[in-house]
């Protein structure tokens, strides 16, 4: 019974992981970067919503409309002033760059709402739903439903839309796409503005989860997320999924049956055991570099 | 020949000479300054750090900025040497000068060896996801420190001899960048370089890539397991949280803002660095959003088309106003 409850738990924060590796793996597969800001939108959106319950009183639904509105519009704005003029310079400049604004949410977050962490009120009012012995909190079973929907969604949008089939096609040459009268420049933005949509939908979650914020959440979170999308394949939406379900429950066996403070360990070792195995990842294609 | 090229030349013949000679007018000037007690306490407590800072730029500057490949476990390979160096140095019982150099040299093979480890599985990989991948790398070794019993788990390392001088640290700083520019200009410099600037061209001519990718950061990490060891027996005691990805991160800044591939540059602002928020008090709580700033603004100035495109009109304005310049900037 232990066994399942940590396993659920592990559903849970894998759920978590796998929203924001969605939006790495979107924003990988379209600039070929690593948004290393991604995990500090999360922290963002979690701040707007708790800003907006708390100061505003406003509905918790209107709360998280705002938080993702928020989140997509500066996940645009980072997108037009710090990444696109550096869309030719070298990966090495970009990444340092990303640092930078990751650094940059974190330390203005800080500034406003100072450094220590503030207790965050579930806003799902779902209780516990008891299975024989088994007991799932609210939280979890929301976060795994709200995980699914929004990736059948997503995979809906991707594959049926005109905009989505402009995403695939820019992911998979930028000049060509271009050629063919797609607006490069829009798609991109488009793909920042959902990608960080869904990190705040997964600040929510994981505010409402672990009952707490603070300007530093989301700088782990977001790393171990990236270690998910790369564990399921990174480029690919399923595999972001897999991936980041795969990553909470070994995360949440290894702190249960191992050791708590050695689970950071693990997960960092999953990675790199991934990577020197099989760099392309559990779904995702290796490509051959071209000259 | 032109009387500008000639002197450049002369320039070029003497520079090393004359680096020397400010090293050695900077090391008496201090010591001067010291010994007619002119130096506050403040100040003096600031020395070491400085060159401990300059000492992990130089190094890190050999693999982000001459080999352009970002690692963010800098820290960790500090924090290895560091342990290693003090664990050695509080069981063993010889006399001073002895103790330290013996640590010092230990704990930069110990940081080594864990280079080498980690660096001949991973360097295969590039770009972010080796940047990644160090950045893991870091943090399980400093989870692995709060879990050992010997290294004092996540209270530290408590006692440790406060053996340190500045004329060490300053010997160190000096070897350090003697050996990194000499590599970076040698023939195994050269491969390194030719590796940032073009991996494929470089592959394309037999050079064996990830050997001098791996020389490279094996380097880099001795020299950061070097700063680790000045760093704790300057201090006493070691924490595993001085050590987590923030001190990469401050290491990265000042790496950035010196500029990469300049090694002068990275001296210069790992002085800047270290001194600006002791000197700015209550700017404190603004360093981060400064590294911040740094990182971003450096970057576009630096590396973006159209940031280039207009550094270059201006410099060319410049050089025309100039009363002896040729018309248009361009000599010859």
């Amino acid at each position: 019974m232990e066994f399942i409850s940590q396993f659920i738990n592990g559903l849970n924060v894998g759920s978590i992981y796998a929203l924001i590796a969605l939006g790495y793996t979107m924003v990988y597969g379209i600039a070929k970067m690593l948004n290393f800001a991604h995990g500090d939108i999360i922290m963002v959106g979690a701040y707007t919503v708790y800003v907006c319950l708390s100061s505003a009183n406003m509905p918790a639904f209107a709360a998280v409309l705002i938080g993702i509105v928020v989140c997509s519009l500066l996940g645009m704005v980072i997108e037009k002033i710090a990444y696109k003029p550096l869309r030719k310079a070298s990966p090495l400049a970009v990444l340092i760059t990303a640092i930078g604004v990751s650094y940059f949410l974190q330390s203005v977050a800080q500034l406003i709402f100072g450094s220590r962490e503030v207790s965050f009120q579930s806003i799902i009012p779902l209780g516990a739903v008891s299975i024989g012995e088994l007991k799932i909190s609210g939280e979890a079973v929301v976060t795994m439903a709200v995980t699914i929907l929004i990736m059948i969604l997503l995979t809906l949008f991707i594959n049926k839309t005109k905009a989505g089939s402009a995403m695939l096609a820019v992911s998979e040459d930028k000049a060509a796409a271009e050629l063919m009268g797609i607006n490069v420049n829009r798609t991109i933005s488009l793909t920042f503005a959902i990608g960080s949509g869904l990190a705040a939908i997964a600040g929510v979650l994981y505010a409402c989860s672990y009952g707490f914020i603070g300007p530093y959440m989301g700088s782990m979170t977001g790393i171990k997320a990236f270690v998910a999308a790369v564990l399921g394949g990174i480029g690919s939406i399923p595999g972001a999924m897999i991936g980041g379900i795969l990553l909470g429950i070994i995360e949440s066996l290894s702190k249960a049956y191992i050791s708590t403070r050695l689970s950071d360990a693990i997960v960092f070792g999953v990675l790199i055991l991934v990577l020197v195995l099989r760099p392309s990842g559990i779904l995702g294609k290796s490509r051959t570099e071209k000259v | 020949m032109k009387k500008a090229e000639q002197s450049k030349v002369m320039w070029n013949k003497y520079k090393p000479f004359i680096w020397a000679a400010a090293a050695v007018v900077i090391y008496i000037v201090i010591m001067l300054l010291d010994g007619f007690d002119m130096l506050s306490r403040h100040q003096k407590s600031l020395l070491i750090p400085i060159l401990v800072n300059v000492i992990l730029a130089v190094s890190l500057n050999l693999t982000t900025g001459f080999l352009g490949e970002l690692t963010l476990g800098h820290a960790g390979f500090m924090s290895v040497g560091a342990y290693a160096g003090c664990l050695l140095s509080l069981s063993l019982d010889i006399p001073e000068p002895f103790r330290i150099i013996i640590c010092l040299v230990f704990g930069g093979l110990v940081a080594a060896v864990f280079g080498l480890i980690i660096g001949v599985p991973v360097l295969r990989l590039k770009g972010d996801y080796l940047a990644i991948v160090t950045l893991a790398f870091g943090e399980i070794i400093r989870s692995v420190i709060v879990n050992l019993e010997f290294t004092g788990g996540a209270a530290g390392l408590k006692g440790i001899p406060r053996s340190t001088t500045f004329t060490i640290a300053f010997l160190c700083a000096a070897i350090t960048i003697v050996v990194i520019r000499n590599l970076v200009y040698s023939r195994q410099g050269l491969a390194i370089r030719s590796i940032r600037d073009n991996r494929i061209a470089a592959e394309s001519i037999g050079m064996p890539v990830s050997k001098y990718k791996v020389l490279a950061f094996v380097i880099a990490a001795f020299f950061a397991g070097v700063a680790g060891v000045l760093y704790g027996q300057n201090l006493g005691h070691l924490s595993p949280s001085d050590f987590d990805y923030n001190k990469s991160i401050e290491i990265l800044v000042i790496v950035v803002l010196g500029g990469m591939g300049s090694l002068t540059g990275s001296v210069i602002s790992a002085i800047v660095i270290t001194v600006l928020p002791e000197v700015l008090r209550g700017a404190d709580d603004y360093r981060m959003l400064l590294y911040a700033v740094v990182l971003i603004v450096m970057m576009i100035l630096n590396a973006s088309p159209k940031a280039q495109e207009m550094k270059a009109n201006l410099a060319a304005r410049f050089r025309r106003r100039k009363p002896d310049g040729v018309p248009g900037g361009k000599e010859e």
